[in-house]
């Protein structure tokens, strides 16, 4: 609870930097990129959990509790995918976006 | 009486149509010979078995002859809407019976030796017989619907059997004229009988020709530009029956219906397909004679008095022989057409149908056997034309004899059959109308001259060396010669007057001394003109010839019908007519059509861009679809 | 005072959040977005949850920043300018983003929240304790689950990094 704030203005920042990683995700040509703005995503939700949490139900901590999960599964889902976009670095020698595209049939 | 095994006439040859044409590679050709000319045997006996128990068994009931019928339902739509199939024995159609199956049997004997050796062989005798079912059926037809399925039958046959050598392009041509040609007659049948049908209440031959029945009683009801609906109908069914029996303007398929082999042109366009339409009139004649007092009965009679008169004027140019007794055979239908249009109803004054069925009947068996015999001819000395042929009397006597008779015969000559009926047609027409007597009379010299034309050009005239020498037939080919030409003298003793008439009822025929005596005198003009000119070989044809000018080469063209028929179809129909039409058809219709199914695989083109295989399309699509589906449904702000 | 200071940082957080999402240098996106979790763990530290916004700092900006890092330098010519995507797709995707905002913040602020009147720091033993408790409230089992998840991570991470030498 922070003085002075009200959960509204929280959540409007919350939903403009979800936002705002939605589209760099639905606009960058690069892998790399593109996992970035996904972290965005991730973290303006992990916000949420908490702002909500603290400010309505101070008494549990489920929220607490979800975003200590996310930044857990954010970071090892990030691992992974700085693995995977090495790998195919090693393939194809780019992480452009538009090199992934060939469906198998 | 029972008539019901009469169903078994049409069925055999069908049977028999079948069992050769499934078994088409199997059979060898000797035995389907065989099987052919057994199944016309039986037909044949069956034929003769109800001519005898109709005529002489059952006999006239207080003088009238009977009208047996047996119905099948076929087809129901509703309770009062149905089609039915049957039999329907009365005088006509059981003499009809007779003449088809005698000259059937005939062609199948004279067949097995003609097409020997022929590599069609079995589908040769599979298509006789399903001719014979099919004309059978036709002769037996019980409703208007029923003869309209035969005629067709009929003449899908006539098309099968003229195309036979379908290598060759001419007959290919030849078989397809005749089917274009009949099936453009036949839409005016179909549509003559749907009026019938809707305005006389009925399909049913007794039913329509009922003189106190509805249909006839009430033909004035509806009129359509000053004819009665019915006339009309009845002259629609005229020019299907003109169409069939190659009368003028509708008979240019039938000279190049020679293509086929001879036994076809014996079976088929002299004996039985080419009478349907004279058979037709008959069979509606009460109609023909009482709905507007005859109108249409009239056209009939001036249709074949013209008819007659033309063929008879191109049979003399010809020097085809085939070709010459196809116009012959479309003068003599003329002949036929002409009797039955001046004929009455009632006793003696309808002995123009009576002379119309005599002549029917005498005709087929003397132009059967000049059929069989030109084939003969033909098969001896390979070629059709009389520049070929000559001095044949002396190598093929058996052909010559028979030949000459049924030269006589046609020729009106005392004694021989065609004399008699001849003469009845033409006693008939001087009662009701001399002009068309004259012409009648005119036709019978020309008759008799050009048919001696080619038996002295044949068996007399040059003396000529063949390389070949030309050898009789065989037996199997000279019997049904023989038996035909005996049939060419009897059948004018038959008392045709006792047994078909047109009000059921015989009446007594007299001969007509002056009037036969001077027919019998045009005939022998006729035979001592084409004696002169042609017994022995001399420039005097050639002279006279020339001396007929124009008049003679326009005959020899055939008055240049099929030109003016090609010309008005190539020019004017196909260009002016058929070709916006199939303009429209391909581009407007297809091109209905391929926009329907273009425009779905563009759209099909266009969505396939959505499974692009980009992530981002998809997570584009996934984003926007939750959101709008959010405003929609959740918030309900429509967009 | 913290009015002001949460609209500094939120104003921060958002200006770089646009910038690491349009930058056409690739570490310069990166350095913007570390700014960003940097921002993150400032609210973090606002509403009084330290434990978190030392985690976020610890493991975000120092682990999963650091990795894209080397990522970047490994796979990429760092002087090398990104392409943009076509204008067109630029246009669609801000449409929907901004639609989905509007919606999104028309729910919030249609919302009647209420916040509650008591309370409480966030303790750390506090959490601890609860993510070890099976009683009401306790996280366990999702507990379990991610240190699952964490060991597959792991053993996934060595075998794509591995490659095909794993074969042979």
């Amino acid at each position: 609870m922070i003085e002075g704030i009200s959960i509204y203005e929280i959540l409007t920042l919350t939903s403009i930097l979800f936002f705002i990683g939605v589209y760099g995700f639905l606009t960058r040509k690069n892998l790399i990129t593109m996992l970035l703005s996904i972290e965005l995503i991730l973290n303006a939700s992990a916000i949420n959990f908490v702002v909500i949490n603290t400010y309505l139900y101070p008494e549990n901590l489920q929220g607490v509790y979800f975003s200590v999960f996310m930044v857990a599964i954010a970071a090892a889902e990030t691992a992974l995918a700085v693995a995977i976009i090495i790998n195919l670095y090693k393939l194809i020698t780019s992480v452009e976006v538009k090199d992934t595209e060939i469906m198998k049939y | 009486m029972d008539f019901s095994y009469t169903a078994l006439i049409p069925l055999i040859p069908l049977a028999v149509f079948l069992l050769l044409g499934m078994n088409y590679t199997r059979i060898k050709p000797a035995v389907s010979g065989w099987i052919g000319s057994l199944g016309l045997l039986v037909t044949l006996l069956l034929s003769y078995y109800t001519a005898y128990q109709y005529f002489f068994v059952v006999g006239k009931v207080g003088e009238v002859y009977q009208t047996f019928t047996e119905h099948w339902r076929w087809m129901t739509f509703t309770d009062t809407l149905y089609i039915d199939m049957g039999v329907m024995i009365d005088q006509i159609s059981v003499m009809m019976l007779v003449v088809v199956s005698t000259i059937s049997f005939m062609v199948h004997l004279y067949s097995r030796g003609y097409m020997k050796g022929d590599g069609g062989y079995t589908k040769f005798f599979a298509f006789l017989s399903l001719f014979t079912f099919s004309m059978m059926g036709l002769v037996l037809a019980v409703n208007l619907f029923q003869i309209y399925i035969f005629w067709e039958l009929v003449g899908v046959s006539s098309f099968l059997l003229i195309g036979y050598y379908y290598t060759k392009p001419s007959a290919v041509s030849a078989a397809k004229k005749a089917f274009i040609v009949t099936r453009f007659a036949d839409l005016g049948f179909l549509i003559g009988i749907l009026i019938i049908g809707y305005y006389g209440g009925s399909f049913d031959f007794v039913t329509l020709v009922d003189p106190e029945g509805s249909a006839i009683a009430n033909w004035a009801s509806t009129s359509f530009m000053g004819l009665s609906v019915i006339t009309w109908g009845l002259i629609l069914i005229f020019m299907g029956g003109a169409g069939k029996s190659a009368m003028f303007p509708l008979h240019i398929w039938l000279p190049d219906a020679m293509e086929g082999p001879t036994p076809v042109s014996a079976l088929i366009h002299a004996a039985t397909m080419v009478v349907a339409g004279v058979y037709l009139v008959a069979r509606l004649f009460p109609m023909y004679y009482f709905v507007e007092s005859g109108y249409a009965l009239n056209l009939v009679a001036w249709v074949g008095a013209f008819s007659a008169l033309f063929a008879a004027v191109i049979a003399l140019t010809q020097n085809d022989i085939k070709r010459v007794l196809a116009y012959s055979t479309m003068s003599q239908i003329g002949y036929m057409m002409l009797a039955l249009g001046v004929s009455g109803y009632e006793g003696h004054d309808g002995l123009g149908y009576m002379s119309s069925m005599f002549h029917l009947f005498t005709h087929a068996m003397f132009k059967g056997l000049l059929f069989l015999a030109a084939g003969s001819i033909i098969h001896a000395v390979h070629s059709n034309y009389l520049k070929d042929m000559g001095s044949l009397r002396k190598y093929m006597p058996v052909t010559h004899i028979t030949f000459l008779i049924a030269a006589l015969s046609i020729s009106g000559f005392p004694g021989f059959a065609g004399f008699f009926s001849k003469d009845e047609i033409l006693v008939a027409a001087y009662e009701h109308n001399p002009f068309i007597y004259l012409i009648g009379l005119l036709v019978a010299g020309m008759t008799a001259f050009y048919m001696f034309r080619i038996y002295f050009g044949i068996f007399w005239g040059e003396d000529r060396k063949y390389e070949h020498t030309p050898h009789e037939s065989p037996v199997s080919m000279t019997f049904p010669l023989v038996f035909l030409a005996a049939m060419s003298i009897l059948t004018g003793y038959i008392p045709f007057s006792s047994l078909v008439t047109a009000d059921h009822m015989p009446f007594e025929a007299h001969l007509n001394y002056p009037l036969a005596g001077l027919a019998v005198g045009v005939g022998l003009i006729g035979i001592g003109l084409a004696y002169l000119l042609y017994k022995k070989p001399s420039d005097l044809p050639e002279r006279v010839s020339k001396g007929f000018g124009n008049l003679y080469t326009w005959a020899y063209h055939k008055f240049y019908f099929d030109e003016l028929y090609l010309f008005i179809t190539k020019e004017i129909i196909f260009k002016r007519i058929s070709a916006p039409f199939a303009w429209f058809d391909r581009n407007v219709v297809d091109g209905t059509m391929n926009l329907i199914g273009n425009s779905t695989v563009a759209g099909s083109k266009g969505i396939r861009k959505l499974q692009s295989g980009r992530l981002q399309d998809y997570a584009f699509a996934f984003i926007a679809g939750a959101v709008i589906l959010a405003m929609l449904f959740i918030y309900n702000w429509i967009i | 005072m913290e009015r002001a200071l949460f609209y500094i940082i939120a104003l921060i957080m958002v200006l770089y959040a646009i910038k690491a999402v349009t930058s056409r240098k690739m570490l310069r996106s990166v350095v913007y977005l570390l700014f960003v979790l940097t921002g993150i763990a400032g609210i973090y530290f606002m509403v009084d949850y330290t434990f978190m916004a030392a985690v976020q700092l610890a493991v975000y900006a120092g682990g999963v920043i650091v990795l894209i890092i080397f990522s970047v330098l490994l796979v990429h010519h760092i002087e090398l300018r990104l392409d943009v995507s076509k204008l067109s797709q630029r246009v669609m995707a801000g449409v929907v983003s901004i639609l989905g905002l509007v919606l999104t913040l028309y729910a919030i602020h249609t919302y009647d929240f209420v916040p509650s009147a008591a309370q409480q720091p966030i303790e750390v033993s506090q959490i601890g304790r609860g993510m070890l408790s099976f009683e009401d409230g306790g996280f366990i089992l999702p507990f379990e689950v991610i240190s699952v998840l964490l060991v597959a991570v792991m053993i996934g991470a060595i075998v794509i990094a591995k490659g095909k030498k794993l074969e042979q």
